[in-house]
């Protein structure tokens, strides 16, 4: 493809003043679909902050009002006491605090070996690192949880962070290609110094890696907060529970209070959304980059 | 010290570093990877228990999945089911989607926002919104149905609606693909799409011929992930059924693959035979792979 010449520039410029009004009713029906379908897409958030301010009574009544008739903002404050919802909480953010702290450790440093350093087999064994990949949780959820048991760590928070400070291949894939971006003459130059690779790894490279560590701790969030498999095998002890395991509470109850429901996932949908907001450059760049959320 | 001996200590130096560095890994990989894989391809040869050892019974478990097992059949066909519908209409819907916020249109950032917000919705939640939404009573979906004099399924209640509720909830929450399709539409060179209009093609000669052609690596990997994503299809199932309810409620419709496993696993504990539904999970998986990577050349384009 020859990208040397961009002929586009010429036809860009070329006045199309006889097609202005075909152009402008075009312009118009885009314009009318990519709205319509976002309405699709932002509908349920509409209708779910609503349905968490209406009354029991509001909400069945027939025909159903767009808007509340009274905002019951204290449908928040009990939907935070049917469940302990801050108990929840603090579980869920602990956990993704310490796989963070873990992940970013291991990874960076399994990265470091696999692009800062060059050393035979290596390329050998970082495929093997992409490999694991393909395999299913399911495949090795059973062994684990045997493995745990026998550890007594079911209904810990243990099993749901352990693997992460032992690096995992999305966050190693992620390091690797931000590693080799950073020009080689630092590492030569510190090296030369007789810099040891331990320090190189934490004085050189690290405090370069900042736009890195901020997605790999975005990622973290949205996955620990979204995680539903491995707590609901792991975390057989109420008091752990996550958010995730906790807001299903409001469904075993015979009745499902939904009003309540709906205020207790606004309030776990929003740390996600004001987090997303904050990153999402870094976030869609680390998915248009690895191809993984 | 001559220049070849400090060059190899130089190559010895990172050798030993370069070991070190991925230990973490290595360690990692073999005790939470390596050796679970061995062990439930091991459990699934017995009748593995949670407190009992496991007793040897050689191919039983598969013997008794594939002849006798009509739940597993049940299981089996749900998956492929929402493999065969769902995944084609994620890939269109996500193409589509993309050549939407692709458009230069005012407020796109806005658009692009909106379109993948659902995406950063934790599963459990969205799940539950839309069990709400399309309640068969009070469900606002259903109340406008009805006013547009349409028929109102039972969405979830119903053996029938429940997987096409099922994939409608997936479609709402698109966005990472409609993101991968994104960044590879703007990987299209501009002026290929200038000189077929100069050649007299239209909208859809252009997006059949330049376009699809141009993005179909991302197709592909859409694909696989997307299969390999719906084999292990599990929180909305489960949370659906609710964990009181029997799996796969209503009436075993959404009783995928993944609950299916699950409930053999850790409901009935009957783990040497999960571990043989795991095990056939995973060579379901990588045939599908490997088929579709190896048949690729002959429909994915790549440049150069």
């Amino acid at each position: 493809m020859d990208t040397a010449v961009d002929p586009t520039a010429i036809v860009r410029s070329r006045p199309r003043l006889s097609h202005s009004n075909q152009k402008k009713l075009e312009q118009a029906l885009k314009y009318i679909l990519i709205a319509s379908i976002g309405l699709v897409f932002a509908f349920p958030f509409i209708w779910l902050v609503l349905t968490s301010l209406k009354t029991p009574n509001e909400i069945v009544s027939m025909p159903p009002t767009l808007f509340p008739k009274e905002w019951h903002f204290d449908n928040y404050s009990k939907a935070v006491t049917t469940i302990p919802f801050f108990k929840y909480m603090g579980n869920t953010a602990l956990i993704f605090i310490l796989k963070a702290i873990g992940a970013a450790l291991s990874c960076s440093l399994a990265a470091y070996g696999f692009a800062m350093l060059r050393w035979p087999g290596r390329d050998t064994v970082f495929l093997l690192v992409l490999a694991t990949m393909m395999l299913p949780f399911q495949v090795t959820m059973i062994p684990l949880y045997i493995m745990y048991d026998r550890a007594h760590l079911i209904g810990t928070f243990v099993p749901l962070i352990l693997p992460s400070w032992f690096g995992y291949a999305f966050s190693i894939f992620m390091f690797r290609q931000f590693f080799r971006t950073i020009p080689r003459e630092l590492t030569e130059a510190a090296r030369i110094d007789g810099c040891p690779e331990p320090r190189i790894w934490a004085q050189v490279i690290m405090p370069l890696a900042k736009p890195a560590i901020a997605a790999l701790i975005l990622f973290e969030f949205m996955w620990t907060w979204n995680d539903f498999l491995a707590p609901l095998l792991y975390l057989s002890k109420e008091s752990n529970w996550t958010l995730a395991l906790g807001l299903l509470q409001f469904r075993s109850q015979r009745e499902t209070e939904w009003e309540l429901l709906m205020a207790a996932s606004t309030l776990m949908i929003m740390p996600a959304i004001v987090l997303y907001f904050f990153g999402q450059k870094t976030f869609i760049q680390g998915i248009a980059t690895t191809g993984f959320k | 010290m001559g220049f070849a001996s400090l060059k190899s200590r130089q190559v010895r130096q990172e050798f030993k570093w370069g070991l070190l560095f991925i230990t973490p890994w290595i360690v990692g990989f073999l005790l939470f990877q390596l050796y679970p894989t061995l062990a439930s391809l091991y459990y699934s040869f017995t009748d593995k228990a949670l407190v009992r050892a496991p007793e040897f019974v050689g191919f039983d478990n598969y013997v008794k999945l594939l002849t006798r097992d009509k739940q597993f059949i049940k299981a089996l066909s749900n998956t492929l089911y929402m493999v065969a519908i769902q995944v084609p209409l994620g890939l269109i819907f996500a193409f589509f989607t993309a050549l939407l916020l692709n458009m230069k249109i005012r407020g796109q950032a806005v658009f692009r926002t909106v379109y993948y917000l659902p995406t950063v919705v934790p599963a459990v939640a969205g799940t539950l919104l839309w069990l709400w939404i399309l309640n068969p009573r009070y469900g606002i979906m259903n109340q406008v149905l009805q006013t547009v004099g349409l028929r109102s399924p039972a969405w979830f209640g119903s053996p029938v609606w429940a997987k096409p509720a099922m994939i409608m909830m997936g479609l709402w929450a698109v966005g990472t693909n409609t993101v991968l399709y994104l960044a590879a539409l703007q990987g299209v060179p501009q002026e290929m799409y200038e000189s077929a209009t100069l050649d007299g093609a239209n909208w859809w000669q252009r997006t059949l011929r330049i376009t699809v052609p141009m993005v179909s690596p991302v197709t592909l990997f859409i694909a696989i992930t997307s299969i390999i994503g719906t084999f292990q299809l599990f929180t909305q199932a489960y949370i659906v059924a609710g964990s009181g309810g029997a799996p796969g409620s209503p009436r075993e419709s959404l009783l995928f693959y993944a609950i299916y496993l699950y409930h053999q696993g850790f409901v009935y504990l009957k783990m040497g035979y999960a571990s043989a539904l795991a095990w056939i999970l995973f060579i379901i998986i990588m045939v599908v792979t490997l088929v579709l990577m190896r048949s690729s050349a002959r429909y994915v384009y790549y440049e150069s």
